[in-house]
């Protein structure tokens, strides 16, 4: 069976601790034997990669960075979720097991969002161990914070910077790996295609981006850790290096894509200024624990902000959604923001946009707890829109950010293709249709530590993997499919540069794929990305050659991807005729514009099955089964 | 507005490099400096010229990425600001910006204002970690740790990695950065066991990898996107010092041991 999940048996508490039983052991001896390839160093990849060699693997981590510290995960900056339980307040595994499967919208499997909960505990203790420095409380214990879609404080954080902290432990663990010779680090190479021989993944092909040298890598398994996809849309949160090249390529391989269709907007990011605009800027969703959110009650009211009376104010979310209010989960809040906006009640110069409001907390707690609190998020706020946030509110407005889609897996993180593992973002695997904050550094971490380094084993240990030569036709054949590439994507000396596409390419998957969708408009855009990679192929201008430094080239081959990618998100979304999380189909609404899903027919995981150039992939599903948590109306009211 | 550039272009690590003027017209005061040379570089491409190589990615200041030297100043001339947080607005029209990679013998040009920082990564591989294998901690909460520690602790290990300190000082010396992470395990109780033993070892690397000695100038601090603070360096010495004196086992054998 294609797409069987291999959930293991009996009551969900136990699962995990059964699967880790049955699982095969590698003899601590013969894990010398055994060579693993960990693509990308961020959260899932540095704690993969360094956990498999503390085993005793020979591990080979690739990343296109300079160095393994600078993967995007460092970025991440409100918090890491565990069920703890510190604060007294109610918490339990149950409890963050039960919040991330209503939080995901009834799209995600029961069996890994239980796990992810138990092994949160696990993670903290892990980096506290590493020596992150986590906030404390004058008594020394660890400090929490709440995050959205949660009624408990069970947010772990190191000021604003909590992605960077927790990637520092990862990457310190791995460079001591690396110091020891267990764990080989090949910075600024890129993986340019994957090395399937016999149906098992072997290794990778990768080009050295400093020499332009293209080579194979062989390995008994290989872990993908290569994050999202987000940057299909030209401008999101992510840095400007993501790229789901590595993903896309192992799909066109025979690894089939869960849920493409799944990317989470995040509600509080600054606005877009003007058409040079190369990224967007996350403002952390835990200034939403102390801000409020509002637009004016009238349309086109262009009154600077403390001109407009509290009476003539709309605070939407606490007036929408009563009980979570200004901590409404990150889909419902973008898409209240939309709402507003598209009235003509948003603010700013372009209307795209919302005030995020800390005048109240200012006055109740004091400016020196706020600038304790958020002191860093307030200063990158003021470094980019030159505004003071302590003396006039924020303006924000969503920004696609996280991609809860990804490569399908099993329970065990293996993809459709025997040998090849997916962690962290770049797996479908367990936040459902919607992700709930401060819950992505989780799932990495659990990944990374608690889970790759056993099914990577049971798999080497349960297959006989026979020794493969470099000179394998495989390898032979994928070296020349990259190269190829290379030079057809050097050769067109076209007359547009490759941002431009990849600018025009955002802005359709913006319009029609992301914060609400139609049948109509993603047909639209199902006619024109194919012109638009046509254009590219015959028009795009890469400069240079391959045997350099070649930025440009590099952007090309992502661009390339991120063209076909946008095809299938574009047809995920238009087949899942529901509005479920942050897949929101118009058709599909309440009167006051809440989602409606449809159990009946969507309760299931799509998965894409790659068919060739130009051939439409085959829809498969995984259906979902809750015994747990019963599907709802999901309502933060 | 319009800005006069002057940029090293490069073409690769052992090729002479040299100055090249450029103009940029109608700069946005809201583009982020990166941007303004995004706008160069899209220029560049369409008249047939190569793109300027500059390293970026996260473009948010905390990837550490980033990086070059803007009027003999790294990261330019906002304090605590990498220089992709740094906005045009903070430059006027006909300004003339002199750009030039990091320059130390430790972090070689790759190109243009791409340098290789991998000395760094080096050091810490020689003792910037805690060994504590996956699974073998204990409880979060089964350490206290005073708040102000915690804080201390924090200061010292929101560096970046970015390489500006060892631009900056006329030593190309690597003591903020070696020192930062020194002091970020070394003040907690659980750096404690390898304390000695990380200061030796880090610092045998930092000299081995080419870095300077520090002469207390303190460019580094001043120049530090992180405010990274010249304490952390003392902190260093102080370790340093002390495994010195209780004669631990030679450096050289420490250098691999996790």
């Amino acid at each position: 069976m294609r797409h069987d999940a291999r959930i293991p048996g009996g009551p969900i508490e136990q699962m995990w601790d059964r699967c880790r039983f049955e699982m095969k052991l590698v003899a601590p001896a013969n894990r010398r034997k055994y060579s693993v390839i960990v693509v990308g160093s961020g959260l899932a990849g540095a704690s993969a990669a360094a956990s498999l060699g503390e085993l005793g693997y020979n591990v080979a981590c690739f990343c296109y960075q300079d160095s393994a510290r600078r993967a995007h995960s460092i970025a991440a900056q409100g918090g890491i979720n565990a069920a703890k339980n510190y604060q007294n307040d109610g918490d339990s595994v149950w409890r963050l097991f039960y919040d991330t499967v209503k939080g995901g919208d009834f799209r995600s499997r029961e069996a890994n969002v239980y796990r992810l909960a138990q092994l949160s505990l696990n993670i903290i203790d892990q980096c506290v161990a590493q020596g992150v420095p986590f906030a404390r409380e004058y008594g020394g214990t660890l400090a929490n914070r709440s995050f959205g879609g949660a009624q408990v404080s069970r947010t772990f954080y190191a000021r604003g910077q909590t992605g960077q902290q927790l990637l520092l432990g990862a990457y310190q663990a791995l460079m001591r790996q690396v110091g020891l010779g267990q764990v080989r680090l090949f910075p600024r190479t890129e993986m340019l295609d994957l090395i399937v021989i016999d149906g098992r993944a072997r290794g990778i092909v990768t080009r050295d981006m400093t020499t332009g040298e293209i080579r194979s890598h062989l390995a008994d398994a290989v872990v993908l850790a290569t994050g999202g996809y987000g940057n299909v849309f030209y401008l999101s949160t992510n840095a400007k290096g993501c790229n789901a090249t590595a993903i896309w390529r192992a799909y066109k391989r025979g690894a089939d894509f869960g849920n493409p269709c799944f990317t989470q907007i995040h509600p509080t990011c600054i606005p877009v200024s003007g058409e040079y605009q190369s990224k967007l800027t996350l403002m952390s969703e835990s200034l939403r624990n102390d801000g409020r959110i509002w637009v004016p009650l009238k349309k086109g009211d262009k009154r600077p902000p403390n001109e407009i009376p509290e009476e003539e104010r709309d605070y939407f979310l606490e007036r929408r959604y009563p009980s979570y209010g200004n901590l409404a989960p990150r889909d419902i809040s973008s898409r209240a923001a939309k709402m507003v906006c598209d009235e003509g009640r948003g603010v700013g110069e372009t209307g795209y946009g919302v005030y995020l409001d800390f005048s109240d907390a200012i006055r109740r707690l004091g400016r020196r707890v706020i600038e304790e609190r958020y002191g860093n998020l307030f200063e990158m706020y003021e470094r980019i829109t030159g505004e003071d946030p302590y003396t006039q509110p924020m303006r924000i407005y969503p920004a696609t950010h996280y991609t809860m889609g990804g490569l399908w897996v099993d329970y065990r993180l293996m993809s459709t293709i025997p040998g090849l593992f997916v962690a962290g973002e770049a797996n479908f695997s367990d936040h459902g249709a919607n992700r709930l904050g401060a819950s992505a550094l989780m799932q990495g971490l659990a990944d990374g530590y608690f889970i790759i380094p056993y099914t990577v084993g049971d798999y080497l240990a349960s297959n006989r993997l026979d020794r493969v030569s470099p000179d394998h036709p495989a390898c032979r054949e994928a070296e020349t499919s990259v190269r190829r590439i290379t030079e057809r994507l050097l050769a067109i000396n076209g007359r547009r540069t490759v941002d431009t596409f990849h600018r025009e390419l955002g802005k359709i998957m913006w319009e029609y794929c992301g914060m609400a969708r139609n049948a109509r408009g993603l047909e639209y855009a199902l006619s024109k990305i194919p012109e638009l990679r046509q254009e590219f192929w015959e028009d795009v201008r890469v400069p240079g050659a391959n045997e350099e430094v070649n930025q440009s080239l590099e952007k090309a081959g992502r661009v390339a991807d991120f063209l076909e990618l946008a095809e299938l998100m574009c047809l995920d979304a238009l087949e899942r005729d529901e509005s479920c999380g942050a897949h929101f189909r118009e058709e599909h609404q309440t009167e006051d514009g809440e989602a409606i899903r449809d159990d009946e027919r969507f309760c299931h995981v799509a998965i894409w099955q790659y068919q060739g150039p130009d051939r439409k992939p085959v829809r498969h599903v995984e259906p979902l089964e809750f015994k747990y948590v019963l599907p709802t109306v999901r309502s933060y009211k | 507005m319009r800005i006069i550039l002057h940029i090293w272009r490069q073409k690769h690590r052992d090729a002479p490099g040299k100055m090249v003027r450029y103009e940029v017209e109608d700069v946005n005061p809201h583009m982020s400096f990166l941007e303004m040379l995004d706008v160069l570089n899209e220029r560049l491409i369409e008249r047939g010229d190569e793109p300027v190589v500059f390293d970026h990615d996260c473009r948010e200041g905390i990837c550490g990425s980033c990086g070059f030297v803007i009027n003999g100043v790294p990261h330019g001339p906002l304090q605590g600001t990498t220089v992709c947080q740094l906005h045009m607005r903070h430059f006027k029209d006909g300004d003339e910006l002199y750009l030039e990679p990091w320059r130390a013998r430790a972090f070689p040009v790759v190109r243009d204002l791409m340098v290789d920082r991998s000395a760094f990564d080096r050091i810490i591989a020689a003792g910037g970690f805690i060994s504590v294998p996956t699974g073998s901690a204990p409880d979060g909460n089964a350490i206290p740790i005073p708040k102000e520690v915690a804080e201390l602790a924090m200061d010292a290990a929101a560096c970046i990695g970015c390489g500006a300190c060892v631009a900056a000082c006329p030593n190309a010396s690597a003591m903020l950065f070696t020192g930062a992470k020194i002091s970020h395990l070394g003040l907690l109780p659980q750096g404690q066991p390898e304390r000695e033993q990380r200061a030796l070892a880090m610092v045998a690397q930092m000299q081995a990898e080419g870095f300077g000695a520090c002469t207390n100038v303190a460019e580094c601090e001043a120049v530090c996107p992180k405010n990274i603070k010249l304490e952390n360096i003392a902190r260093m010495f102080r370790d340093f010092i002390a495994a010195s004196w209780t004669r631990r086992p030679a450096v050289e054998r420490l250098g691999g041991v996790g």
